[in-house]
């Protein structure tokens, strides 16, 4: 058997913050300009968030962080980390951690660095923030899985890749509103979707993202931990696992023995798309606004390339006052407005002008 | 490419750091050396808490260079809560509605990148508060 792993010393969630640009794109639409509606009945979710012209990953991280701050109520200066994971980063090189350190005022004592893991880049930082933690480096890290994703337009990913993410603060376990009872970490080498140099678009391999990706992966990161847990999911509160689709993490909880109430708190894919990155981390942040003290938590990610990150929570007390103190996931999600494709595409610089 | 300037004015861009006169409290947005109110040179450093109420605004349709990919868009006259009067980019309005004395909020956005190989400057920019959920 596999050894889950697990800190040092005790390490949980201190700060957690969300953020959701305003606004949505129908998935209709998109099926109607590419395929007069033919496919109107199966569409994989409903609207996919889309970031306004002047947000980025950056932006769009420093607004979730501000939240985690807010609820963590430390100085930001006692922050030795700060990794932002994502699959687009404003710049091929220079770190979307330098900015982020500048604006919340954790500059200039701290690591930085870009993670990039497809859709589970964001857990990845969390998995490194809490070694950063555990083995006592440092007291505080800032991880974030934030994107704005990109779809080749008329491809299938168009109606899904979405935009948003959220911002964690690992900490000491005895602060924790929810500690971290350990993880495990899944990955090989599956080709299922990439994105080569200075292309635009990704490329994904159709049906093979199915099987041997998505679910063999979650599949095998969610029961090794369990059996290195001893646990079973009726030991859980809640679960969220990554969200391409509404289709994909339904199917994995049931074959997983989760029912729909468990993951109905994490499930957004249907109001937000797949925020890739940003897409377990966000269902968490959700699930984090309605849970109570005692409540286990799972949370399975998955990226493409191939890996998984299943994590196990226990919610403190400490989250009765956290959460109150800075605006909510259902807040972002409720906040929203329409847009049709014209504006869609040039906002995201689908239209060539040059 | 800007740099250096972008470089030297990342606190204020960022933060709206200015400063507050220790003599008299008048607050400075962008900060000055020297009071405008008593002319006292003891001036501490002061981070606003970014809430204000729009005093005036315009669409802007003939924008400069660095601009002129975005437009229309909205610029504002906005008074910090702790006084003074700033230009500013409004964001974020849903519903069309603007009006004077409305609350706006400051948040972090992209204002403009120098071309395809140059920096990306990011600053302030204000919006409608957010409405949270009771």
């Amino acid at each position: 058997m596999h050894k889950i792993m697990k800190p040092e010393r005790p390490v949980g969630i201190i700060g957690y913050g969300a953020y959701i640009p305003a606004y949505r794109l129908p998935a209709e639409a998109i099926s109607k300009l590419w395929r007069e509606g033919q496919d109107r009945n199966h569409l994989p979710i409903r609207e996919k968030s889309v970031p306004g012209p002047e947000e980025d990953t950056i932006t769009m991280s420093v607004e979730a962080a501000q939240n985690a701050l807010r609820r963590a109520r430390i100085d930001p200066q006692e922050i030795g980390a700060v990794w932002v994971g994502s699959e687009s980063h404003p710049y091929a090189v220079k770190p979307s951690g330098t900015v982020l350190a500048q604006i919340l005022g954790i500059a200039p004592a701290a690591v930085s660095g870009d993670f990039e893991f497809a859709c589970k880049a964001g857990t990845e930082a969390m998995q490194a923030a809490t070694a950063f933690v555990g083995s006592g480096m440092g007291d505080y890290a800032l991880a974030v899985g934030m994107d704005t994703a990109q779809g080749r337009p008329g491809d299938a990913l168009e109606y899904t890749a979405a935009a948003g993410g959220a911002a964690y603060i690992m900490g000491p376990g005895d602060e924790a509103l929810a500690v971290l009872e350990g993880s495990f970490s899944f990955v090989t080498d599956t080709p299922d979707f990439f994105r080569r140099a200075y292309q635009k678009y990704p490329e994904h391999g159709n049906r093979f993202t199915g099987d041997l990706a998505y679910f063999y992966h979650i599949r095998s990161s969610v029961t090794y931990l369990l059996e290195g847990l001893q646990l079973s999911p009726k030991d859980f509160t809640a679960a969220v696992f990554h969200q391409p689709n509404v289709k994909f993490p339904q199917k994995i909880a049931a074959e997983l023995g989760f029912s729909k109430a468990q993951i109905s708190a994490g499930l957004l894919s249907n109001r937000i798309g797949n925020t890739y990155a940003g897409a377990a981390v966000l269902g968490l942040t959700n699930i984090l606004d309605q849970a109570k003290p005692g409540d286990r938590i799972l949370m399975a990610s998955f990226g493409s390339g191939a890996g998984s990150d299943a994590l196990s929570f226990v919610v403190t007390d400490k989250i009765e006052s956290a959460r109150k103190v800075a605006p909510g996931t259902a807040d972002y999600l409720n906040r929203r407005k329409n847009i049709d494709y014209a504006t869609y595409a040039r906002w995201r610089k689908k239209i060539v002008m040059k | 490419m800007d740099i250096p300037r972008y470089w030297r004015l990342r606190e204020q861009r960022y933060k709206l750091q200015g400063n507050v006169c220790a003599e008299c409290k008048a607050y400075n947005f962008p900060p000055r050396p020297v009071c405008l109110q008593c002319k006292s040179k003891n001036m501490q450093p002061y981070q606003f808490k970014g809430n204000g109420t729009i005093y005036s605004y315009s669409t802007v349709y003939q924008a400069p260079d660095a601009f002129n990919k975005q437009v229309p868009y909205l610029v504002a006259l906005i008074d910090l809560d702790e006084g003074p009067r700033i230009t500013a980019r409004l964001t974020d309005i849903l519903d069309n509605k603007i009006e004077i004395g409305m609350p706006v909020e400051m948040v972090i956005r992209k204002i403009y990148e120098d071309g395809d190989n140059g920096p990306i400057q990011y600053g302030y920019m204000f919006r409608p508060l957010l409405k949270k959920k009771e």
